[in-house]
């Protein structure tokens, strides 16, 4: 295997935070891919999560909140040759980015995204997430929220995502095989990643995931969307964790064929007298 | 010589058509041609019209008067024929011409002899150039390469048939032609494609759809992605992450969908990542006028940002000025690594008028984007702390060994997260220096009429037309008189201005919106105040005559 090097940076997440296994997952679904840190990016928006690419040397563009998608389809237009990863937390993607994680998922860029979802609001200090539980107090919904939480997983697959899973981050090998599957599935994928929050969700603890979780079994099959809907929507005293749905769809870069049987964009050498041919239509 | 000819009907009645055919019959018989669309905003119905105005000498507005009135509604006799001049005529059909007692033309039931009622324009357009005495053949040329061979047929017979009903009232003069006719947006995104602008997303809105559009149109000739966006917060992120890769990328839309790129404007500000912005600027606030013009959105997009940071904002002046100067946008954003906003408004962005065309071997591409030898063996930090403020510029994944970090959050030069009191002042330090540098290069406004005129009109941006032709008139006519024209506005450029205001009696400020923005920023800036105001905010353009009359009667 041709193993390279990706230099970390101490991370200042919560001592006990998922986010350092997830943090270990990611360096080490890389190296095991054998792909070097230049030819990869991160996209990431604000949040705890989103601190990712400031704390391992890969390429990395550490955008606004709720926007982490958009430019990771930029980048793949203009060098369909980097690895792009959207590194996220469930505020940033189910919330403020909703919109972009509805229609990232019609394009289908072939982009890796991993949604460290901990149920609630780390970095603005405690408040419901899009994810939280009906009824959950928070320091800001007092008497408990009062909003039914985003199911992500079903809302991927209805929106028509080809690759739809979901990992905990204190399983870490399987975790890193949910990160090399989605990194080298054709298309959008979404991981879904469960994660405890130590300091500001005192529901979803470390053990309420652990209790619950249970991978797929073997015999799963997940190109089956029926299966995956049910599956879906079990997130109670069971919650399973693996590849949900995977089926192959053809990617928006292709669909344009300069792009898919071209070089790169960004490799193009460009001269403005290509485009005089242009005015001919305004004689 | 100089005739207008006006045609007007519902939204649907194919006045749009009739216009592009005219256009180009009259350009093509060597004519200036000025053609401006009045429409409402809805896609059926109401009262829209084009007025078409040729002449043997440039042109840059519309006139308010027509010798043609080419009425395909009861509507737009009542509207327009007090614009007609006197020795004017209206055309059209029985059902409207009849009961008013007007000359009429059987256009309905020759349409349908034909076989097809949409050719009735095509009837009037054939009457039309009868009347000016201009080639059927090259009609017959025109319609062919505008239309499929099926829906051409008729058109022609149908013009033919009108050129056959009347005589010819004017005798002109043809001449040779060399001009190309296009409107601003398609003059800006052709420089931007010329430029090689090779992402482009945005979400529609009028007026600005027509640059999308253009793009669009030549994606798979050019090898251009257009991306339509789920709205205007993704667009201007998304051609960041383009540029951030390396490709000159543009985004662009009207004031409200500029509104929603404002979080990502204040990003690319910090990321330092160079991008173009269009706004075709629509009366607001809010929804406002959808289809109409105006030009209140200068301090907004000059202000626009939460933060600062330095950007370029550039009024485009004229079909030309936009082909020229959004070409040199992309080079100015490459070079500082900064947003820059090419502003034009609903008049620019749908006027067309017969220009030169284009030299392309005056467009250069200018990337400033660093390679591998630029950063030796060091790692590589995307925002060293520079003399001049700009940081070496690599792109992702070109440079084995070198990683490419940019950072919404205060950041130190490598990219990193960073909240030292000194590094936020570098950084902010090495930013601003950025604006310094920028302001050694912007362009002095043109100068329209008298060189060291007493009365100083000044303006910016698509009123350039209207104003050009106004002094011009008055000159003539031995008033001093001089327009300064801002295209280049922020940062904004003094030097004229200050020369030309020490021998000004007066200074008088002409925009389309209602706070007199340019006057503000002169005042600001310059620290010069305007004796006078001419300010219009009714969502249409000026034109050359009102000028002239407001400047005579009220001020000179």
């Amino acid at each position: 295997m041709n193993r390279c090097e990706y230099k970390l940076y101490k991370p200042t997440w919560c001592p006990g935070c998922g986010n350092y296994s997830i943090h270990t997952a990611l360096k080490q679904a890389l190296e095991e891919l054998g792909l070097a840190p230049h030819e990869v990016v991160l996209s990431s928006g604000i949040g705890q999560a989103a601190k990712m690419p400031q704390y391992i040397d890969v390429n990395g563009f550490n955008g606004l909140h709720g926007r982490a998608l958009p430019p990771a389809i930029g980048i793949r237009f203009a060098n369909k040759n980097l690895k792009v990863i959207v590194e996220s937390g469930d505020g940033d993607t189910y919330g403020e980015g909703g919109n972009h994680f509805i229609h990232t998922i019609r394009r289908n860029v072939d982009i890796a995204h991993f949604v460290h979802n901990n149920q609630v609001y780390g970095l603005t200090k405690g408040q419901a997430s899009p994810t939280t539980a009906m009824g959950q107090r928070t320091t800001m919904q007092f008497d408990g929220v009062k909003l039914e939480p985003v199911n992500p997983m079903a809302l991927a697959l209805t929106a028509g995502a080809g690759f739809v899973a979901r990992g905990f981050s204190g399983d870490i090998p399987h975790l890193v095989y949910l990160m090399k599957e989605a990194i080298t599935y054709k298309g959008y994928a979404l991981l879904d990643i469960l994660q405890p929050c130590v300091v500001w969700n005192r529901v979803n603890t470390f053990r309420w995931y652990r209790e619950r979780v249970y991978k797929l079994p073997e015999e799963y099959d997940y190109t089956d969307k029926k299966i995956a809907y049910e599956k879906a929507f079990e997130f109670g005293d069971r919650i399973p964790i693996g590849i949900l749905y995977r089926v192959e769809k053809e990617i928006y870069e292709d669909k344009f064929d300069f792009i898919k049987d071209g070089e790169p964009l960004v490799d193009r050498y460009l001269d403005p007298m290509d485009a005089q041919k242009l005015m001919d239509e305004f004689i | 010589m100089d005739y207008s000819i006006l045609v007007g009907g519902e939204a649907g009645q194919g006045m749009d058509t009739f216009g592009r055919l005219l256009e180009r019959i009259l350009k093509r018989c060597g004519y200036y041609v000025f053609s401006h669309s009045d429409y409402m905003s809805r896609i059926r119905g109401g009262h829209n019209f084009v007025q078409i105005r040729f002449s043997d000498r440039p042109l840059y507005g519309y006139d308010p008067k027509v010798d043609i009135i080419f009425a395909l509604s009861d509507e737009t006799v009542d509207i327009h024929s007090s614009k007609l001049r006197d020795n004017g005529m209206i055309i059209c059909d029985e059902e409207i011409g009849k009961p008013r007692g007007l000359p009429h033309f059987p256009l309905r039931r020759v349409a349908q002899e034909i076989g097809n009622p949409r050719v009735y324009t095509s009837i009037g357009l054939g009457i039309i150039l009868k009347l000016f005495g201009l080639p059927e053949n090259l009609a017959q040329k025109v319609i062919e390469e505008n239309f499929r061979s099926e829906i051409a047929g008729p058109n022609i017979e149908a013009m033919e048939a009108g050129y056959n009903t009347v005589e010819t009232k004017y005798e002109l003069e043809q001449f040779k032609d060399d001009h190309i006719i296009l409107n601003g947006s398609e003059a800006l995104a052709l420089g931007a494609i010329a430029a090689g602008c090779r992402f482009y997303c945005g979400y529609p809105m009028t007026p600005s759809t027509a640059v999308m559009t253009y793009m669009s149109s030549k994606s798979d000739e050019m090898g251009i992605v257009v991306d339509q966006v789920e709205d205007e917060v993704a667009a201007l992120n998304m051609a960041l992450g383009a540029s951030y890769a390396g490709v000159r990328s543009m985004t662009g839309s009207s004031g409200g969908g500029f509104a929603l790129m404002v979080e990502a404007l204040s990003l690319a500000g910090m990321i330092e990542t160079p991008v173009v912005i269009v706004n075709a600027q629509r009366p607001g606030p809010a929804t406002g006028l959808p289809t109409r013009t105006e030009q209140a959105d200068l301090r907004f997009v000059i202000h626009a940002g939460h933060g600062e940071f330095p950007r370029m904002v550039m009024a485009l002046r004229s079909p030309e000025d936009a082909f020229y100067q959004a070409a040199r946008a992309f080079n100015i954003a490459d070079k500082y690594q900064i947003p820059v906003i090419l502003m034009l408004d609903q008049h620019l962005a749908d006027y067309k008028m017969t220009i030169a065309p284009f030299d392309f071997s005056k467009i250069h591409i200018e990337r400033h984007i660093a390679h591998e030898e630029d950063i030796g063996p060091e790692e590589y930090k995307r925002y060293k702390i520079t003399e001049d403020g700009i940081s070496p510029r690599l792109i992702p994944g070109k440079v084995k060994g070198q990683t490419v970090l940019v950072s919404s959050d205060e950041h130190d030069e490598k990219g990193h997260i960073t909240e030292s009191a000194k590094m936020r002042t570098d950084m902010v330090n090495k930013r601003m220096r950025k604006l310094q540098e920028l302001k050694q290069e912007i362009q002095e406004p043109w100068l329209v009429g008298e060189e060291n005129p007493e009365n100083l009109i000044v303006c910016w941006g698509s009123t350039y037309g209207a104003v050009k032709e106004a002094v011009e008139r008055l000159v003539q006519e031995g008033v001093s008189v001089g327009a300064l024209v801002f295209g280049d506005i922020w940062p904004f450029p003094t030097g004229r201005l200050e020369t030309l205001a020490q021998g000004a009696k007066r200074i008088i400020d002409i925009e389309q919106n209602a706070t007199a923005q340019l006057e503000g920023i002169i005042r600001e800036e310059a620290l010069i105040k305007c004796s006078h105001r001419i300010l219009k905010y009714d969502g249409r353009p000026f034109n050359c005559d009102e000028l002239y009359t407001t400047l005579r009667e009220e001020i000179l």
